[in-house]
């Protein structure tokens, strides 16, 4: 058992740090008060070989490992939630899928532009009717001749009005007795006739990202933009967020260590009762708390990014991984606005802005419900995971 | 062209830095490339993109200065060499002069070398002028712009920063130069450059490779002894606010009470 990270590691996190704090930091208030993404955050992430980067060199990534991607969520979201959100949706949940599940030909025509950064993704698997219920997807892909149409419509999507590209969940048997079989998985162009979109407003929090809703009306389709076998959507849907909750989380692990940073800080400088309030017990107590969660979020996604670097399965530990990172998280912002005092309370300090970015994740990529149900079905011997059609290819580290 | 860049691994600048015992000393504070060497750096390879040819980095140092080496290497640097000896510990700023400049003429027809103005532990910004003279070529030091370098006439021209503006300066190369944070933006370690760098080989030359005489270097060749070294003393800051009826006469009070103060 080794617990040092590589000198390769190393060098990236603190690349990834230094393009976090100095290109993007200065401009995070402002975008989050304005509740929009600046426009150079894609056109710089996509520049620094972000958006590829755990992608295959042979796919036009930049072959780093799936720590790598871990790392690079810690510290993106270390400086700004929706910075990480990019890297959830671009690269987790709708490129790594298509490494997963595409073929050799969809690879080269859809994976290779998203690595190189020059087609944003997104995912689009959430409707108004179905969330945590994702088998209740209605969007419908009809057959048409030797295409598909598409309709229906995509809500609390990242990137909606940003992505050239969405992985698109849609029924295509809506006899299927068990509707978990009857959905099917497509790569949808944002361009083609029929698409629809724009921003969602009055999100609590993430306000400096880009989130919303797509519709499709009969939108034609080829059977090349179909990901998968037919019926396979639900499976496939399935690993994704296998990839997507492991980048929440190790996000939320540079959220957490965002809250001790700043509380620290704060702690030092802030004199109550004739001396700075870092002595007073109760303070120390928040920030030990907060200690220990950042000690334990690291932990479990790291582990969760090893055993995907071996290629094994690791939906229990991902989803382990997600669920305690985003509620350690948003109790760590939380306590960190507490220490702040009347300040954390106002967009002066950083953690009015930790606290409402934190409250999301604990909805998005599985409620903490749903991740509840998740663990105990596995330690009650409910639950289990069968093998797959495809794996997502391993990592090693030579 | 060929290019060499020196980089020295200082402790990251948001570091606490105290003395214990008559030594500096930082804790476990992360271990960066000395900030201004990232311009150095960048130069380095905007000139090689320029006029072709190779960059070599090479910092001396500890083991551990191989990662300051593989950041320079991550960057875009061609070839590292870490220069590192038992026999360099101690080493004042003349000593590691005498190591980089056997260095530099171990590599052999290099066109320029570049510095970063100082490091930021040491800071004494000799290091650059006193490898130039060890080598017997012209110092250009505190580089702000470098207007010009034509490889075949074999010269350049820079402005350099001054405090009375900017000075323009010719040389002929081969120059050893150092550079202000005025000239460029360095560019961030590139993921493929990361990966490259993590698996390239650097050689490490020791005294003998480089023939110097150990007692020209190290401790043992030091001319500079550090009788005592202390943290600066806690400066003691008093608030006063200055009050007035109108703005005017707060004015007036503040200018009275500086020049009072000797301030202005």
């Amino acid at each position: 058992m080794d617990f040092e990270l590589s000198s390769e590691h190393l060098l990236l996190q603190k690349t990834v740090r230094d393009f976090a704090q100095r290109e993007i930091g200065p401009y995070v208030k402002q975008a989050d008060r304005r509740g929009e993404m600046p426009a150079e955050v894609l056109p710089r992430m996509a520049a620094q070989g972000l958006l590829g980067l755990c992608i295959p060199a042979a796919y036009g990534g930049q072959d780093l490992d799936y720590i790598s991607l871990g790392l690079a969520c810690e510290e993106l979201e270390n400086v700004d939630t929706s910075l990480r959100v990019v890297m959830s949706v671009h690269v987790a949940l709708n490129s790594l899928a298509l490494l997963q599940w595409a073929s050799e030909d969809q690879r080269r025509r859809f994976l290779v532009p998203q690595a190189r950064g020059q087609k944003i993704a997104a995912f689009g698997l959430t409707e108004p009717g179905a969330g945590s219920d994702a088998a209740r997807v209605a969007s419908t892909a009809r057959r048409s001749g030797d295409d598909y149409l598409l309709t229906g419509e995509k809500t609390w999507i990242s990137l909606a009005t940003k992505a050239d590209h969405v992985l698109w969940f849609a029924r295509t048997n809506p006899e299927a007795s068990d509707p978990h079989q009857g959905l099917s998985a497509f790569l949808l162009e944002t361009d083609r006739p029929g698409v629809t979109r724009g921003d969602l407003e009055g999100k609590l929090g993430v306000r400096a990202g880009s989130t919303g809703w797509l519709h499709c009306d009969e939108v034609r389709v080829p059977e090349i933009n179909r990901i998968g076998q037919e019926g396979e959507g639900f499976t496939i849907a399935m690993t994704c967020l296998d990839n997507g909750r492991y980048t929440v989380a190790a996000g939320a692990a540079g959220l957490i260590r965002a809250c001790l940073a700043a509380s620290v800080r704060y702690a030092h400088e802030r004199q109550a009762f004739g001396r700075e309030i870092a002595q007073h017990q109760l303070i120390q107590e928040k920030i030990a708390r907060m200690s220990q969660q950042y000690e334990i979020a690291r932990l479990l996604y790291l582990r969760a990014g090893w055993l995907k670097n071996q290629g094994r399965r690791n939906t229990r530990e991902s989803s382990l991984a997600k669920w305690y990172a985003t509620e350690a998280a948003f109790e760590a912002a939380h306590q960190a606005l507490q220490v702040h005092g009347a300040y954390g309370y106002s967009d002066e300090f950083d953690v009015e802005r930790f606290f409402r970015n934190a409250r999301g994740a604990m909805i998005y990529e599985g409620t903490s419900e749903i991740h509840t149900l998740i663990q105990a079905g596995y330690a009650l011997g409910l639950r289990e995971d069968g093998a797959l059609r495809r794996e997502l290819p391993a990592h090693r580290v030579s | 062209m060929n290019i060499v860049v020196c980089v020295k691994q200082t402790p990251d600048s948001a570091a606490k830095v105290s003395v214990e015992g008559g030594h500096v000393t930082w804790g476990d504070a992360p271990l960066i490339v000395n900030p201004w060497d990232e311009y150095a750096v960048e130069e380095a390879l905007r000139q090689k993109e320029k006029h072709g040819g190779k960059v070599t980095a090479i910092s001396m140092g500890p083991e551990s200065a191989r990662e300051a080496l593989k950041t320079a290497l991550a960057m875009g640097c061609d070839e590292a060499i870490l220069v590192s000896d038992a026999g360099l510990k101690g080493s004042d700023s003349l000593g590691t002069a005498r190591a980089l400049a056997s260095a530099v003429r171990k590599i052999g027809s290099v066109d320029l070398v570049l510095f970063g103005r100082q490091a930021i532990d040491g800071d004494t910004g000799l290091t650059a002028a006193q490898v130039a003279h060890l080598l017997g070529w012209p110092a250009l030091t505190y580089v702000a712009a470098v207007e010009e370098i034509k490889p075949e006439a074999k010269t350049m021209r820079v402005q350099r920063m001054i405090d009375e503006g900017r000075q323009v300066v010719e040389a002929q190369l081969p120059v050893a130069m150092s550079v202000v944070k005025e000239l460029n933006e360095p560019r961030y370690p590139s993921f493929m450059g990361i990966r490259k760098a993590s698996k390239a080989t650097i050689p490490t030359w020791s005294i003998a490779d480089l023939g110097v005489e150990a007692s020209k270097v190290g401790s043992a060749g030091a001319l500079v002894s550090w009788s005592e070294i202390y943290a600066p003393p806690v400066h003691k800051v008093e608030c006063e606010v200055v009050k007035g009826e109108t703005p005017q006469e707060t004015a007036r009070t503040l200018v009275d009470r500086l020049i009072a103060e000797k301030v202005i």
